[in-house]
């Protein structure tokens, strides 16, 4: 008789840091034991906290065990499984075996990720049986196409993807385009650094994503999708081959599904890397075969997309919202979130922040709470300095601004983006102008070139950071650097551009006293710019171990084993910290500034 | 027939026409320079920008815009005039521009938008990428430092001569053009050497070899007229 379920978290952070062999030893103890047919070992998609991968959840009581290791298998399976005594120094807080009362998931109100790390990915029938495809079946036969775009309307969905245009119009003016090809596609091109959304829900849920195409097409009126997901995604990748080949023999994806006469289907489109692809036009140039560029809209591709014929595109995420809104309905979507905000957003939580993962909240939930409470704040020893969020087209907001609630518009109205969901958390070892440097690298790498103020502004703006961060930079160029944002801003082709500067705006907006202190004082104030700062050691501290000296590859520390100090020759220090991390007594300190 | 407005003066267009052959048929002159009549528009060189009013004041490219009834566009303006010069200079600082060596100088159409906008000075630092020159063809020579990206020759070899040699390779400011796919153009088995690239290149990049500089003017009008005299196949 089976009496256990263990869910093993095998989303690609979790596989990275072992679940496979941890669920590989779980098994064999379990046979060692002879309980293999009491318990069942389940693997899933994302769970969520990451950073205490592997992860594991043990049904029927919801015993939570983080950092397990193989060797850990035989204690779980003879104290747990077999006493039935949880094995405490594996939960997250002792205690605290189940997730509802932890904090990080207490917080969270699960809508799209509700599957997620609950449900086998890879068996259709563990989708079916947690409610999966009856929104389509419903949308099917006691729905018009009208009436699923009025729920969608009326349930406020906006895309998921960054812009938040309203789901439910895009729909419509699909609908009403005319012809009778059409097309529907589901961008799965996540590429901002640190963002890992799109990945986890189609790891974890992937017929999540095609239930929601398959209604979408069904009120648009098309009968063919194409998911255009990035090849660096091979497990997502894997899941959604098997997930489309699975629904096809259901009779799921097809000819006549649910006998309403309705067919549809789904095709792969591998993406080869370019961040650019993930702008609707690039997108649709990749999927035909062109050069992944943007055209300029109008036409917009619910007039004029794939192969010319009206196209409705939409983010993984919206996709996923879809069934739950048929489902349940618009009123207890929009009972979710803020007046023009509503549902939930899935965060991926990333940088120096306690509990790194995934994560799904409320829209309208501030920042303080995303990060303090479900993230658990920044690691001990630190402080809070900015939080960047919205990926390269987003923006970094300070301390000051933790209050403002995460919507479209405040985010927006702080110069930062809702984005698609990438968060990352600095604290006060983060040098700004080294970070808005990091994503304006990011964008002039990423630019196609096809536009001169993307191509060429994002450059210039980035040689400017340069002269800055070397301490080569002055006041005159903070102003051209300011007058290039604005133009590449509002004079470049498509998003990517028009987004780029946001990150060097935010940051001259909230931390321009950063940047005068690189340009003034010729000093980095976080200690991060290699030419704006410099090394001294300690006399009173320094032991004449010796270790310094050797760590140092251009010979600059002078001294002589057992007879302290030692000396520091400025000149020859090419500031590489090598010292600082060799040295056992702490006698060198990283301070900011230059000096001769 | 549509109305709209450009500049404040009442223009009429045909359904279909872009912003742009409006304000020509107008005699309103807005700059361009990846526009090429007989090519599909581009849209990316941003020189033509203008503000549509009542569509927030969003910049648009008048060629690649159609015109719409009732649109409110502003053609020329201050904020216009400093976008586009400073659009300019970073076309000017992106690669190599010096008139002064180049074969095209005194009938370029970078120098002569630079007259045209006032630009006398490039604020922004040459990035001078040193690029290799192709001097492999028979009768052509591309010179990568003198060019802008604008595709007019990358359209003119698909869409007029149906050659589909010339392509874009890289990104960012790192984008070149190649044939077919990279290697030297002398080699290219698609080339027809018929030379439309190097009549719609709008500065000194793509050159006729062995001639002077006062014998290069090109004939970027001749694209039009091939297309003209051939009817276009709609899809």
């Amino acid at each position: 008789m089976r009496r256990l379920e263990v869910l093993v978290c095998s989303g690609t952070a979790c596989l990275s840091s072992g679940s496979e062999a941890v669920k590989r030893a779980l098994l064999e103890a379990i046979s060692a034991h002879g309980i293999a047919d009491e318990v069942r070992i389940v693997e899933t998609g994302c769970m969520g906290p990451c950073e205490l991968g592997p992860v594991m959840l043990v049904y029927p009581e919801g015993t939570f065990y983080v950092k397990v290791r193989p060797e850990d298998a035989e204690e779980i399976v003879v104290e747990h499984f077999l006493k039935g005594r949880p094995v405490q120094r594996l939960l997250w807080a002792e205690g605290a075996p189940a997730p509802r009362e932890i904090p990080f998931f207490a917080r969270q109100k699960k809508v799209v990720l509700a599957n997620c790390g609950i449900i086998d990915p890879e068996e259709i029938e563990e989708y079916i049986a947690a409610g999966g495809y009856e929104a389509l079946g419903k949308a099917l036969t006691e729905m018009s196409p009208d009436e699923v775009i009025e729920e969608i309307k009326r349930s406020g969905l906006r895309g998921r993807g960054g812009a938040g245009f309203p789901t439910g119009v895009k729909w419509e003016l699909v609908r009403k385009a005319p012809g009778s090809e059409k097309y529907v596609i589901c961008n799965a091109d996540e590429g901002d650094p640190g963002a890992f959304m799109d990945r986890a829900i189609l790891e974890g849920d992937p017929h999540a994503v095609l239930e929601g195409m398959a209604i979408a097409a069904y009120a648009v009126g098309a009968k063919r999708g194409y998911i255009y997901v990035r090849a660096e995604y091979p497990l997502a990748i894997q899941r959604l081959k098997r997930a489309i080949s699975q629904a096809r023999e259901y009779g799921l994806l097809g000819d006549d599904i649910f006998e309403s006469g309705f067919s549809f289907d789904v095709e792969l489109r591998m993406g080869a890397g370019a961040f650019v692809c993930g702008e609707e036009t690039a997108l649709i140039a990749s999927i035909e075969g062109r050069r992944g560029e943007p055209r300029p809209r109008p036409p917009y591709p619910a007039q004029s997309g794939l192969w010319g014929k009206p196209t409705l595109i939409n983010n993984v995420e919206t996709f996923a919202n879809v069934r739950h809104i048929i489902l349940k309905g618009a009123d207890w979507f929009s009972s979710l979130g803020t007046q023009t905000s509503k549902g939930t957003k899935v965060f991926a939580l990333a940088g120096q922040v306690k509990n790194t993962g995934l994560v799904e909240v409320p829209m309208g939930i501030t920042l303080r709470e995303l990060i303090f409470e479900v993230g658990g704040g920044v690691p001990e020893g630190r402080k809070f300095k900015a939080v960047q969020i919205g990926g390269p087209s987003g923006g970094c907001l300070p301390e000051e601004l933790l209050d403002v609630p995460v919507d479209y518009e405040s985010l927006r109205e702080h110069g930062a983006i809702m984005g698609s969901g990438g968060v990352i958390v600095l604290d006060d070892s983060a040098c700004m102008v080294n970070v808005a440097k990091f994503f304006l690298q990011f964008t002039a790498d990423e630019s196609c070139g096809k536009c001169t103020p993307c191509r060429v502004g994002t450059q210039m703006m980035l040689e400017i950071l340069n002269r800055i961060t070397e301490g080569e930079g002055t006041e005159e160029d903070l102003a051209r650097l300011e007058e290039l944002a604005q133009l590449v801003k509002s004079a470049s082709l498509c998003g990517l551009g028009q987004t780029a500067p946001n990150p060097v705006l935010s940051t001259l907006r909230y931390f321009r006293d950063e940047y005068l202190a690189h340009i003034r004082d010729k000093a980095c104030p976080a200690g991060v710019c290699p030419a704006l700062i410099h090394y001294e050691i300690d006399p009173e501290l320094c032991r004449g171990c010796d270790a310094c000296r050797r760590a140092c590859p251009t010979g600059a520390i002078q001294g002589t084993p057992g007879k302290p100090p030692y000396t520091l020759d400025q000149s020859r220090c090419i500031r590489c910290g090598a010292c600082l991390a060799a040295c056992p007594f702490g006698a060198i300190a990283r301070l900011p500034g230059r000096k001769e | 027939m549509i109305t709209l407005t450009i500049d404040g003066q009442r223009v009429e267009a045909e359904e279909g026409q872009t912003i742009l052959e409006a304000a020509k048929a107008a005699g309103i002159r807005i700059p361009t320079l990846c526009h090429l009549e007989g090519l599909s528009p581009r849209g990316s060189c941003r020189l033509c920008l203008v503000e549509v009013k009542n569509w927030n004041g969003k910049l648009v490219p008048a060629c690649a815009t159609p015109a719409q009834d009732g649109m409110e566009v502003v053609a020329s303006s201050e904020r216009l005039r400093n976008l586009r010069r400073m659009i300019l200079e970073l076309l000017f600082a992106e690669r190599n521009h010096i008139c002064a060596i180049c074969p095209s100088n005194g009938h370029c159409e970078l120098q002569d938008l630079a007259c045209e906008l006032g630009m006398d000075v490039v604020h922004f630092p040459y990035r001078f990428p040193g690029l290799k020159v192709d001097a492999s063809h028979q009768r052509f020579v591309y010179d990568p430092n003198r060019c802008v990206l604008c595709g007019r020759c990358v359209r003119a070899c698909s869409e007029v001569e149906g050659a589909m040699t010339l392509g874009f390779s890289g990104r960012g400011v790192y984008t070149l053009v190649e044939a077919d796919l990279g290697g030297p153009w002398g080699a290219s088995e698609t080339c027809t050497g018929c030379g439309k690239c190097v009549q719609a290149c709008p500065t000194g990049a793509l050159v006729e070899r062995g001639k002077a500089t006062a014998e290069q003017e090109k004939r970027p009008q001749l694209v039009a007229e091939v297309t003209e005299r051939r009817p276009r196949v709609q899809d």
